[in-house]
């Protein structure tokens, strides 16, 4: 048994929030680049080297990204054998994040969903935790803005539709979103599990590197085709029509029920925010 | 392009569906609570403390600005989300609307009839934005936060015409 106090959750949570929301992913920023290299639309061109340019200013005088530093989405893997002390994890949890987007000068974005009153320190944020064998703590800071978020869609599908229908399904996805998630994006896709377990799916699977592809070689072989035919939809960087209109497709999955197969697309911006630590 | 805010009748007839622009001068920041507290005023008939007519609506709701800046990060929000009240406000003489992402045929329609124009920022450039911002002074709504009216001084402020005032869309 190894004792953990929650102090050492909340700095570690802190730490990754101050970072996270001040610069992209290094493979995201590739992602960027690399569409710029290929984008052949004028306006597109324009869009990403404003982008690229952003960063570079971001990184610079280390402020956001972008003004929306999201809502404080943390995964945490906690170890089996581990004990956890002081303070509830789950106020951990929150004053990292509280702290951080109060000394960062992130902006407050959360907010009561009926009064829409801001709760004025980004907290609550989302925590996900999952209990995994061993004796250390895993802990993922996703800042999850909301232009991509809406537009995001769980599809409970008939088996019958399968591959086809998984792929058809995220395609719809980004083509309804249209200009309006921020193109170019990343998709993150849950197949399988139920209803919440697949929308659960689908947000881990964005805390997967862009480009990277799952293990299973038909799923890895879904990532591919809803990207070759996300990329033919031209919609493009802002939606101004240009070669690059997602970034990346990352699928996880779980068995499902015989009656289902149901499909989360999660969307994530061009703004790809992920940071890891263990403790 | 580079033009200076207002932009004349003249200056927004020039100008065509992708045409690149930078903007410099006084731009008002709203986003969703703040549109829902205008379209309150307007209902109760009550004196807003700003002038519609002329001005410059940017989708924006900036982070909190750090010492020796005048705006944190500001890039565009989505302005579907606007597209109930954009009509009302460009009939009553809103210039220009800087935001992101296409916009509904009734907002095209307003923006026509009344001789506007919509422009698309690079959503997701917040930190760029901010760089380009020399002053920043919150004038309405102070309570909602990041999403009062704040007004800008921006300089060279990149953006897309996405909707010129002939009704011609980008999307």
């Amino acid at each position: 048994m190894r004792k953990v106090n929650c102090k050492l959750i909340e700095e570690c949570v802190y730490k990754l929030a101050l970072k996270a929301c001040v610069s992209i992913t290094p493979n995201c920023k590739n992602a960027l680049e690399n569409a710029l290299k290929n984008e052949t639309g004028k306006q597109c061109e324009f869009a990403l080297e404003t982008l690229i340019q952003n960063n570079e200013i971001a990184k610079k005088m280390n402020i956001p990204v972008c003004q929306d530093t999201g809502i404080a989405t943390v995964f945490l893997e906690i170890g089996q054998n581990v004990f956890l002390e002081g303070k509830n994890l789950a106020d951990a949890v929150n004053d990292g994040v509280k702290r951080a987007y109060r000394d960062g000068l992130f902006r407050n974005s959360v907010c009561d969903p009926l009064t829409r009153v801001n709760t004025g320190d980004n907290t609550p944020a989302v925590i996900h935790s999952e209990i995994v064998a061993g004796e250390k703590i895993g802990i993922t800071f996703m800042p999850k803005g909301f232009g991509s978020e809406n537009m995001s869609k769980i599809y409970m599908l008939k088996p019958s539709q399968g591959t086809c229908g998984i792929i058809d399904a995220i395609v719809e996805t980004v083509k309804i979103a249209g200009s309006r998630p921020c193109p170019p994006v990343y998709l993150g896709v849950g197949i399988g599990g139920t209803f919440e377990y697949c929308a659960y799916l689908a947000k881990k699977a964005l805390t997967r590197e862009i480009g990277s592809r799952n293990e299973r070689s038909e799923i890895a072989e879904i990532e591919r085709q809803a990207l070759k035919k996300i990329n033919e939809l031209k919609i493009g960087c802002q939606g101004f029509h240009g070669e690059t209109t997602a970034l990346g497709v990352s699928c996880e999955y779980a068995p499902t029920h015989i009656a289902g197969l149901p499909v989360a697309v999660n969307i994530q911006c061009h703004c790809v925010r992920c940071e890891k630590a263990e403790i | 392009m580079i033009l200076t805010l207002p932009l004349s009748l003249n200056d927004i007839k020039n100008l065509k569906a992708g045409d690149s622009v930078f903007l410099s001068g006084a731009v008002l920041t709203a986003r969703d609570c703040a549109h829902k507290r205008i379209d309150e005023y307007l209902d109760g008939n009550k004196q807003l403390p700003f002038e519609i007519k002329d001005s410059v609506i940017y989708y924006a709701g900036p982070c909190p600005a750090k010492n020796g800046m005048a705006s944190g990060s500001c890039g565009p929000t989505t302005s579907s989300r606007m597209e109930s009240f954009a009509p009302r406000l460009l009939d009553l003489g809103l210039r220009a609307i800087i935001g992101k992402g296409e916009i509904s045929k009734e907002v095209v329609t307003a923006i026509k009839r009344n001789g506007a124009i919509y422009f698309s920022a690079i959503g997701g450039a917040g930190a760029l934005y901010a760089s380009r911002i020399n002053k920043s002074e919150c004038i309405a709504f102070e309570d909602l936060l990041t999403e009062a009216v704040y007004k800008l001084e921006v300089k060279n402020f990149p953006v897309i015409v996405a909707c010129d005032s002939y009704g011609n869309c980008i999307y």
